[in-house]
């Protein structure tokens, strides 16, 4: 890296300066992002929602424009099929001769739905991505439709000495009772920033399982930013596991704005070495009788740092609200860490809102049982690691999904005892 | 000669509970340990499989003339050796066949014998669960959670009939049990008796040995073996009490 390469907000604006007159869609839009970003900047901090995650290596780096990739064949062989329906961006880029679209599917760059997400609680790094954003995954869905299960899969190739960055925008909207399955699997290789936005709209009674495998490179920051309006008896269901990336952000926003609405945000987060996750779901309760669920898991060695934070707004007319929240942390290592922040904002009277953390080890009657019965100590553990996951994973409702992700998870372990 | 302790000491926290036992259980036989609450009955049960908070500070250990001591808890499985636990371990999240099947083909791989598929292996748990009474939705369920006592108690009995153990320690497996789970008890060790089989049963009930008939009782006080005889000296202790044991010992 040269020392004259401009970095964090200053690297941003002059890549944007740079690609502006090819970037598709509204340039008003594009103008307005860029100026709320020039402005506000990167998240600090002395902000509250990222007291506990440090964006300053990100800030120090420059990111430049992908290059033509290598291999491409090769590395899409790698990539775990979960779907038919499969849609493979390398480096940001839809490339349709190694994917296989659904009807509903039209690629970003064809038709670049910028929404305005300003007001929404994170407003920078969905500026940076609105700004800069050249691809992704729109998927519009009638109502009515089974759309099946629809694989976006990622991979990034960034050369070493050379960090790159890509902002992909997936837009999925759901019509009235439409029901999709969409499953993101991000992976790569190389220091590079994964900025995700994913803006859903679900109609009323609509139904999104939303599914996510996170292997990126160990050396990668991965900021993905969910944004869903949930309508009436409409229901969200989500589930992230986070393996991958060097720092790592999932965010997701979900208002439930109409009556019995649904989100279900639950993750799972695998980390080691000097790994950093954080798992940020804001839930808005705006109607009544809506239900929000989450059931974070963190297993966390060497000295990785887990991140938990999770707030329940529920609005003055949101009565009946039921709103559960519980994360539990696995510290596999006396240098490991975990920052859990629930909160919750209530101004509805009749409600039912609760959470809880819990933080241990493994423990010890339970491996001298195993032991005790000839299991050895590595299997033991990976035993118990896979139960405190269980009940988690035993949520995702998709099958192929969730075997790839407790075969990820047993060859995490693997990996982790050696 | 199959398990010999010599002049074992051992304790937790810093604290001797074992103060000095020695017991010869030879192969094909069954031996009782009785005694009071707090005598480390099962503190011997511990360490004989291993459990790392207890310590051992003097004396040895050998199953088949090799060093138990020095053996992991799991290497002493594999040797044979298996433990009936008092309070048997809730793992919420494990399912019991998966345990099962996980922990026999750990065994067999050590054995050099090959691993049981799921389907060889649930035919062969559901005959041992037939056999010992149970309901086969124990072998669904998660292990240990949401069992009655008694549930629990057969859980252990199931695991020794299905790893086939060489020495069979079971850490009070009878109490709180009627009369009929204390029989499938009885039955479950009475079924691997054979002269590469023996077992040291901690009891403090005659009850037991009608149906398990010792070759020796020994009687555990404060950490040292005070009595040593034959099946007549879980009769006397029923009728005299441990105190007037006690007070004749010293």
């Amino acid at each position: 890296m040269s020392a004259l390469e401009p970095t964090g907000v200053a690297g941003f604006l002059a890549h944007y300066e740079g690609l502006r007159a090819r970037l598709p869609g509204d340039p008003t839009a594009r103008a307005a992002a860029a100026e709320l970003f020039r402005t506000l900047g990167l998240p600090g901090r002395r902000d509250e929602a990222w007291k506990y995650t440090n964006l300053r290596p990100l800030a120090e780096a420059a990111f430049h424009e992908p290059l033509s990739p290598v291999a491409d064949h090769q590395v899409a062989e790698g990539i775990p099929r979960l779907a038919g329906s499969r849609l493979l961006f390398i480096d940001g880029r839809y490339r349709p001769d190694l994917s296989a679209p659904p009807a509903f599917f039209t690629a970003f760059a064809d038709r670049p739905l910028l929404a305005d997400l300003s007001d929404r609680a994170e407003q920078r790094m969905i500026a940076l991505n609105t700004m800069l954003a050249e691809d992704g995954a729109v998927l519009d869905i009638p109502a009515g439709h089974e759309a099946g299960a629809v694989q976006i899969a990622t991979i990034a190739a960034a050369a070493p000495g050379r960090a790159t960055g890509v902002h992909p925008r997936h837009v999925v909207r759901l019509g009235a009772g439409a029901r999709l399955v969409l499953i993101l699997s991000n992976a790569g290789e190389g220091t590079y920033l994964h900025n995700e936005v994913a803006d859903i709209v679900l109609a009323e009674g609509a139904h999104l399982t939303l599914l996510r495998v996170q292997d990126e490179s160990r050396a990668a920051f991965h900021i993905a930013t969910g944004v869903a309006d949930i309508a009436a008896g409409a229901t969200l269901d989500s589930f992230v596991l986070t393996l991958g990336g060097r720092m790592v952000r999932t965010e997701i926003h979900a208002c439930l704005a109409g009556a019995r609405a649904e989100a279900h945000l639950s993750a799972a987060q695998l980390l080691s070495g000097v790994q950093h996750a954080d798992a940020t779901t804001v839930v808005r309760h705006n109607a009544p009788e809506c239900a929000s669920r989450q059931t974070v898991k963190h297993v966390l060695t060497g000295r990785s740092r887990g991140v938990f934070q999770g707030r329940i707004e529920v609005a003055r007319g949101a009565q009946k609200t039921d709103g559960y929240q519980m994360s539990q942390a696995l510290l596999l290592s006396p240098d490991a860490e975990i920052d859990t922040k629930p909160e919750l904002e209530i101004f509805a009277d009749d409600v039912k809102c609760s959470h809880g953390a819990t933080v241990g080890e493994l423990d010890a009657e339970q491996m001298f049982y195993l032991r005790s019965r000839g299991v050895p100590e590595a299997d033991a553990r990976a035993i118990l690691i896979r139960a405190f996951l269980a009940e988690a994973l035993d949520a995702v409702p998709h099958e192929p999904t969730r075997a790839a992700m407790e075969a990820m998870i047993d060859a995490w372990w693997r990996k982790e005892a050696a | 000669m199959s398990l010999v302790i010599d002049n074992l000491h051992a304790g937790i926290n810093g604290v001797e509970i074992l103060r000095g036992i020695s017991i010869a259980v030879p192969s094909g036989e069954i031996h009782a340990l009785m005694g009071p609450n707090g005598s480390g009955k099962s503190t011997l049960g511990y360490v004989l499989a291993g459990r790392e908070d207890y310590e051992v500070t003097e004396g040895s250990v050998t199953f088949d003339g090799r060093d138990l001591l020095a053996m992991e808890p799991e290497a002493r499985a594999a040797a044979g050796v298996f433990l009936a636990f008092q309070a048997p371990v809730e793992l919420p999240g494990v399912g019991n066949a998966n345990f099962l099947r996980t922990a026999l083909n750990a065994i067999r791989r050590t054995r050099g014998e090959p691993e049981l598929d799921a389907v060889q292996f649930l035919k062969m748990a559901r005959a041992e669960a037939k056999r010992l009474h149970m309901p086969d939705d124990m072998l669904k369920r998660n292990v240990n959670v949401g069992f009655s006592g008694g549930e629990k108690k057969r859980n252990e009995v199931l695991q020794m009939a299905l790893l086939r153990p060489r020495l069979a320690i079971l850490d009070e497996t009878d109490s709180g049990l009627d009369i009929d789970a204390l029989k499938i008890v009885a039955d479950g060790v009475n079924a691997l008796r054979s002269p590469d089989f023996s077992a040291l049963v901690i009891t403090h009930h005659q009850r037991l040995l009608d149906h398990l008939v010792p070759h020796r009782v020994h009687v555990l006080a404060a950490g040292r073996i005070v009595r040593s005889g034959g099946p007549e000296l879980a009769r006397e202790l029923e009728a005299r009490g441990y105190a007037g044991l006690a007070a004749e010992a010293a």
